[in-house]
């Protein structure tokens, strides 16, 4: 097996694993919040993030308006989005919480992989602007203008989202809710309305991520499946519950891939990704940063 | 005063008579086209039962069936091709091999994803089948990576070509559902069913947890991997996405969720009302349509009827024999006047 | 030798000291209370002798036998029963089917049979019929009150025919006649050779059923000794008060 270590490519393949990274990571992130507060994973997710890919295209396409400043337009809208779903689909669960939290959000996903299947049908699109065709040179490797961008804009609403978490009143609540339930209820925590909005927020973030994504990588209505087993393989790996892990494990993960892909060949590098997960889980089955999950008593 | 049927009686004679009348559909009706549809049917809700005997007693929800699916495609196809044989009934001997080696395959993949619980279970089982799809992409050598594999063409005479698939199928399903009951009424049956209610509990009990699911992982990929390799010399043709496709196993949970989780007749139900919709789908709707009917019902189903459709008609039926008096099943009333405990 | 005796046990969770070199001894035959105010440790002490807590020092011996690290499923295989504050049954399986879970029948084929072989039944219905609930044998265990939640526990535990039995709050949430049948079942049993070792906050629960008390405060033994003998004891009014 020919394994090609060359240093300029290894750079650039480092520092483009750290850009995606971060991309990937903000999606993650919400993903990671999500489960954190309700309790729920929400395989849709990844169909939102398709969702606000296909909704950029449409605003550049035919209004010709710039992928970023789309995302005054796309955020809010996703935000609501989130806010109808959780009062639609996700608060009416009581029993089964887990099992069916899983169903639902999957049924969800599949509505938005329908409605943009039936709307654009599957061929495979992607964002154009000038800074996703154009780039620049760092040393040997060549970084698209868009890849910057991206990274710039991640790390801008994941700073934000430290700052919402830990500066805020409601950040406040948000981490009450995730350490222990019932006693934030106790202490007054309306639950209710701070698991909609955290939800909704989560799901506002994949408009940036959806951007991002549909920006760097050609998609289609059938992308989220793809996406949301990277999504997950990386909150497995960061622990689910640790928003933290999601971060880290969004980047050793796009690093990983994009190091194989450069080193031996990329037909391997997720599959080398995945596998290497599979073992970590053997010795240490909470991920990273997860709570270990106790016996109940 | 009516005489209500012998209980015992009627449990026994209703599946006799569903299984005459799946014995003679095919004569009856010999349409290809429908008979095509019964095959894939009959498919489907044997994995759904399957599915069943490890998800639906243990409430370990696997998305990750497709695995076995699709080892026991690749099985059946490798064998084929390397040893280069022909068409015809011998060849569905090969169907209980792929079953055997999906089941062996599932021991060490079960002892791994079964070291998780709850959602990272669901999570790592998705994956897992995301893995098996890639190396069988990238093990060119081995598998003929997206090119695909072709299985020898059955020989069958062209009136009746679908019979022995047909037929096959459905005794893959008898035992599935046997296999299935025969748990439900066992002891073991009872373990699963207390993993699924409070694990710890039961392991504090002297359940052998470990042990109990894996079997069930096991047996469970075993039938899976049997209807994988049917699948693949019914179609002909192997392709890593087709066989290792997570879609698949979300497919027969919607099916067993449909019909009633953890019930025999549930899973079956589920596969006949959602394999003719899929077909109906494929045929006469746009793209996307499918997609959103599924996706709809699926939320449809799991808000509205939990239980599925199986236990809710139950429900109903109970309720209604013991409205006109017939008696029903002795259930605890809400309050008893004994001198036991009353809160 | 004691039927039970914890040596030593320590337990911090984060900095909190929830035991801190707790020792006690019951004895074959004896009904034990343990008392003690609200966090002086008494249900950690009961997860760590069954298992399911591991003690960061000292041991628990089971009749000889060294249990400090055993499993729950160990400890109840060697005759320890024990149920919880909140009561803890299978919900969605009946009556009967939760008792068959606990039954010890050794090997592969008890697991294959049919579990309504008629042995096993009739024992199970004997037991559901001494808690008083045998007319509830078919009901799904979810549609039972909370007492008679806590009779299929109690059951459940006899029905493994353990030799110590741990009791965490029996008397909790139930009314007055029931904790009455509850203490009678008790001494019934004690009289059949089994130990038991209880903790309530019930005084009047534990008084009139122990020959035993002890009493924790603060993650280790305060005092012990017989209910009159501990109920005259100003350290432990203290203890309550205090804190």
């Amino acid at each position: 097996m020919p394994f090609n270590v060359n240093p300029a490519e290894l750079f650039g393949a480092v520092l483009d694993g750290i850009l995606t990274g971060t991309v990937y990571a903000l999606m993650a992130t919400g993903l990671s919040l999500i489960f954190g507060v309700l309790d729920i994973i929400d395989v849709a997710q990844a169909g939102y993030v398709i969702l606000a890919a296909y909704l950029s295209f449409v605003l550049q396409g035919v209004l010709h308006i710039d992928l970023f400043l789309g995302l005054l337009i796309t955020m809010p809208l996703l935000f609501l989005v989130g806010l109808a779903v959780e009062l639609a689909f996700i608060r009416p669960l009581k029993r089964e919480r887990t099992q069916l939290s899983i169903l639902v959000t999957f049924g969800i996903g599949l509505v938005i992989e329908g409605v943009l299947g039936m709307a654009f049908g599957t061929t495979e699109q992607g964002l154009q602007a000038w800074y996703v065709t154009h780039g620049f040179q760092i040393g040997n490797a060549y970084v698209p203008y868009m890849y910057v961008f991206a990274f710039i804009l991640a790390v801008v609403l994941i700073a934000a989202l430290f700052v919402l978490l830990y500066r805020t009143k409601f950040g406040r609540s948000v981490r009450a809710l995730m350490q222990n339930r019932t006693a934030a209820q106790l202490i007054g925590i309306n639950v209710e309305r701070v698991s909609a909005i955290t939800f909704a927020i989560g799901v506002a973030l994949t408009a940036a991520g959806g951007m991002a994504y549909g920006a760097t990588t050609p998609f289609n209505n059938n992308s989220w499946y793809d996406l949301i087993t990277r999504l997950f393989a990386i909150i497995i790996l960061g622990g689910l519950g640790s928003v933290q892990g999601a971060l880290i494990g969004a980047i050793i993960m796009l690093v990983c891939s994009d190091v194989t892909a450069v080193v031996w060949s990329p037909v391997w590098s997720s599959a080398v990704f995945f596998l290497a997960l599979v073992l970590l889980l053997l010795f240490r089955p909470q991920g990273l940063f997860g709570r270990v999950a106790t016996r109940k008593q | 005063m009516k005489r209500s049927l012998n209980p015992r009686l009627v449990k026994i004679v209703w599946p006799l008579l569903l299984l005459v009348a799946a014995i003679l559909f095919p004569l009856v009706f010999p349409n290809p086209a429908l008979d095509n549809i019964a095959v894939l049917t009959l498919m489907y809700a044997a994995m759904a039962t399957a599915w069943n005997i490890f998800s639906g007693y243990t409430g370990y929800n696997s998305l990750g069936h497709s695995t076995f699916f699709g080892f026991g495609a690749y099985v059946i196809a490798l064998i084929s091709v390397d040893k280069g044989l022909e068409g015809g009934f011998s060849l569905f001997l090969l169907v209980p091999v792929a079953g055997v080696v999906a089941a062996l395959a599932a021991i060490p993949i079960g002892w791994i994803t079964l070291r998780t619980r709850g959602h990272a279970f669901v999570v790592i089982t998705l994956i897992t089948v995301f893995i098996f799809q890639l190396l069988a992409f990238n093990l060119r050598g081995f598998t003929n990576g997206s090119i695909g594999l072709f299985l020898p063409a059955p020989g069958f005479g062209v009136d009746w070509f679908l019979l022995p698939y047909y037929y096959i199928q459905l005794a893959i399903l008898v035992l599935a559902l046997l296999t299935s009951l025969y748990i439900r009424s066992s002891r073991y049956g009872l373990w699963l069913l207390a993993i699924r209610d409070d694990e710890d509990r039961a392991e504090g009990l002297g359940v052998r947890t470990g042990t109990s699911k894996l079997i069930a992982f096991v047996i469970s990929a075993f039938f899976v991997g049997m209807v994988g390799a049917m699948y693949a010399y019914f179609i002909g043709s192997i392709y890593p996405q087709y066989v290792f496709d997570p879609a698949l196993t979300i497919t027969i949970v919607l099916m067993a969720f449909l019909g009633g989780v953890g019930t025999l007749a549930g899973p079956i139900l589920g596969a006949i009302i959602l394999e003719t919709a899929q077909q109906y789908f494929s045929i006469y709707a746009p793209t996307g349509l499918y997609q959103i009917f599924l996706g709809a019902l699926f939320l449809i189903v799991i808000l509205l009827m939990p239980q599925g459709i199986v236990p809710s008609l139950a429900r109903l039926w109970t309720a209604w024999r013991v409205r006109r008096g017939a008696g029903g099943t002795p259930v605890a009333p809400e309050r008893q006047p004994v001198a036991v405990e009353k809160g | 030798m004691s039927l039970l005796e914890v040596n030593g046990i320590s337990k911090a969770f984060g900095g909190i000291h929830a035991l801190d070199g707790c020792s006690l001894a019951v004895e074959q035959g004896s009904i034990t209370g343990l008392i003690g105010p609200n966090g002086s440790g008494k249900t950690t002490l009961f997860n760590v002798i069954t298992g399911y807590e591991r003690p960061d020092a000292g041991t628990v011996t089971l009749r000889g036998t060294d249990v400090t690290n055993a499993s729950p499923s160990t400890i109840f295989g060697l005759g320890l029963g024990r149920t919880f504050q909140i009561v803890r049954i299978f919900s969605r399986l009946t009556v009967m089917e939760n008792m068959h879970i606990a039954v010890q029948r050794r090997g592969v084929r008890s697991l294959l049979r049919r579990w309504t072989a008629p042995d096993e039944r009739a024992h199970a219905q004997e037991l559901l019929d001494f808690v008083g609930i045998s007319h509830l044998t078919d009901a799904p265990a979810e549609n039972l009150s909370y007492g008679q939640k806590k009779l299929l526990e109690f059951a459940m535990i006899l029905i493994a025919e353990p030799r110590l039995v741990l009791l965490d709050e029996p008397a909790g949430g139930v009314n007055p006649t029931l904790a009455a049948q509850l203490t009678d079942r008790i001494k019934t049993l004690n009289q059949r050779g089994i130990t038991f070792l209880i903790v309530e906050h019930n005084m009047q629960f534990v008084m009139s059923l122990c020959d035993k008390v002890a009493v924790m405060h603060r993650g280790s033994l305060l005092t012990e000794g017989t209910p009159d003998q501990v109920r005259g004891n100003p350290a432990v009014l203290e203890a309550y008060l205090g804190d």
